[in-house]
């Protein structure tokens, strides 16, 4: 009962949706996919934005909609982060963080301090909307979902509208949500960077149509599902920092089976991190390659092979121990080195991006 | 006295009666304004259309119908007759209800145009936030559209302050009761008294001059600071 169940069908001129999922209570989902996929609709459809005729929806537990229910938007426990910030602008950034916490019972209120530090907004409680920045908006429309202590968060894209600059400030604040709330999140999002950082579960969304759903790690690992992610095809490894090389300025990171060297960053040692690999920054080999400037050599086992986006392009999935690695070679390599299933091979990792 | 206490009398009767039907129109308006914003019906053109006839009709054509509706065998007639009010024509309340017909456009486009520029999203915003449908009309809708409410106050006050076909067809020409300023400069001008007909249209031309002014100012100003 610790579930989210969602039934929708939709069937729009143009656009249809037809989802049945199970999404986990905890942790953050990512629901992605292309514009027209559906993601935000399904997204709006839990929030109860849309009404989607016989459909169902149970939050842990309790019924949202059946065909006897409808709980309207404004009894959902639910926060809700738009694309733009959407802030009232004939209200205060601290009248907009307020507007909500009035409305719900007295005994859910929490104080502001939280979710004021959380998303470092303190000082511009008294500006009007109009006088932030787009980051900064971002940040108060965040502030004041969590400010009605919502037992679900629920995220459309909210770093769309930003420029690469914002999204980097905005960020590091939704990594520190995604540790310290308890609240599940679903975040909708086409982007592969941030959903490879913040995402727990991953749903995989394609002419309104599931196409996988799972948990991160495993789901980026799979080869039968058309997840286009293009040149940010690759994985995400759970990992601990477990060595720093102050000569060299490089930290060594364990991952269930095996371990990979990247440049030091000044993380902890023990400390948890994500690791992407992207599958362009893997290369393949057959024997042990002793005079290369690649640091990372991995031993391991060619357990799937499947056609890239691009014709001449395959991608090798390799698992090392309890992990996956996803290798894109050419299919004229891959020939050359007579790949197959089953096969023994060194792996070549390039690069690795670490992620708090 | 520069002015008669007869014109006196006009003008304030003329206040009044702008002041009684501007707030009714809030009030009685608001709503209409709001379903033309939302509504995807099919009778928002109709209904649309049917707001907007006072515009393009003669007062005299609307002054007929609502004489007739509001006569012994009319349908607002029979209605107040039974509330045992009597008949409206000839009275200070069957002006203000011709002028909240005549003036109904004047508030009713300016708030449904307010309406529309807020769009759905603050809607939705404070549904996530909690509010329900009234309290977000009230505590989002209203302040948003704020700016439009006065445009359209201002506009229906000064149109119905100018109105003079349907007050001569409903109201006729009774002093202190239905002869507001722009019958009693007809009046002067029958009888050929010139002088006080210039005098009471000179304070007619400056209040409109000066009504407009301020809301030409003001929307300009509003302008430069978004």
């Amino acid at each position: 009962m610790d579930t989210i169940a969602a039934r929708f069908q939709l069937n729009w001129p143009g656009f249809q949706l037809d989802v049945d999922l199970n999404l986990p209570g905890r942790g953050v989902t990512a629901l992605f996919g292309h514009s027209g996929s559906g993601k935000t609709t399904l997204l709006r459809c839990i929030a109860g934005l849309e009404r989607a005729p016989r459909g169902f929806l149970s939050f842990k537990g309790d019924i949202w909609q059946d065909a006897t229910t409808w709980m309207p938007t404004y009894r959902r426990p639910l926060g809700y982060v738009f694309q733009e910030a959407s802030l009232f602008p004939h209200l205060s950034v601290l009248g907009n963080l307020r507007y909500g916490l009035k409305r719900i019972a007295a005994t859910e209120r929490r104080s502001l301090d939280q979710a004021v530090e959380l998303l470092g907004i303190g000082h511009l409680l008294d500006r009007k909307p109009e006088r932030l920045s787009g980051g900064e908006r971002q940040r108060v429309g965040i502030a004041r979902a969590l400010a009605v202590n919502p037992r679900i968060l629920l995220m459309d894209e909210p770093l769309a509208a930003l420029d690469l600059k914002r999204k980097q400030e905005i960020l590091p604040y939704l990594e520190r949500l995604h540790d310290l709330l308890d609240i599940p999140v679903l975040y909708v999002s086409h982007a592969p960077d941030e959903v490879a950082r913040l995402a727990d579960h991953l749903v995989v969304m394609d002419g309104g149509l599931v196409q996988a759903s799972g948990a991160l790690t495993e789901t980026l690992a799979r080869l039968d599902v058309p997840i286009r992610l293009g040149e940010d095809a690759g994985v995400v490894l759970d990992a601990t920092v477990a060595e720093r090389d102050a000569q060299w300025q490089l930290a060594r990171v364990d991952f269930a089976g095996g371990s990979l060297w990247s440049r030091d960053r000044g993380l902890a040692l023990g400390q948890h991190v994500r690791v992407r690999v992207l599958a362009r920054d893997v290369s393949l080999a057959t024997e042990h390659q002793e005079n290369t400037s690649i640091l990372n050599l991995l031993s391991g086992k060619v357990d799937a092979i499947a056609d890239d986006e691009h014709p001449g392009l395959a991608l090798v999935r390799v698992q090392i121990g309890g992990s996956v690695l996803l290798a894109r070679v050419t299919k004229r390599s891959a020939a050359a080195l007579g790949i197959a299933l089953g096969q023994q091979i060194w792996v070549q990792v390039k690069s690795v991006a670490l992620m708090e | 006295m520069w002015l008669s206490n007869d014109d006196l009398q006009a003008i304030w009767l003329t206040l009044r009666l702008a002041g009684i039907v501007t707030a009714i129109l809030f009030v009685v308006g608001t709503p209409v304004a709001w379903w033309l914003a939302q509504t995807s019906s099919r009778w928002k053109g109709p209904i649309s259309a049917v707001v907007a006839l006072p515009l393009v009709l003669p007062p005299s054509v609307l002054g007929f119908y609502l004489l007739l509706a509001m006569g012994p065998s009319g349908w607002i007639g029979q209605f107040t007759q039974t509330l045992g009010i009597g008949l409206l024509p000839f009275t200070f309340w069957g002006l203000v209800i011709a002028s909240v017909f005549y003036s109904f456009p004047f508030m009713v486009q300016p708030v449904q145009n307010a309406f529309e520029t807020i769009g759905t999203r603050p809607l939705e915003v404070a549904a996530t936030l909690r509010a329900s449908p009234l309290d977000t009309f009230f505590t989002v809708v209203l302040p948003l559209a704020a700016p439009g409410f006065l445009t359209a106050g201002i506009l229906t006050f000064a149109h119905t302050v100018g109105e003079f076909g349907v007050v001569l067809m409903i109201g006729g020409n009774i002093p202190d009761l239905t002869r507001v300023v722009s019958v009693q400069i007809y009046d002067h001008v029958e009888a050929m008294e010139y002088a006080d007909a210039h005098r009471l249209s000179a304070v007619m031309v400056a209040f409109s001059f000066i009504v407009l002014l301020a809301l030409y100012g003001w929307q300009h100003r509003g302008r430069k600071e978004t």
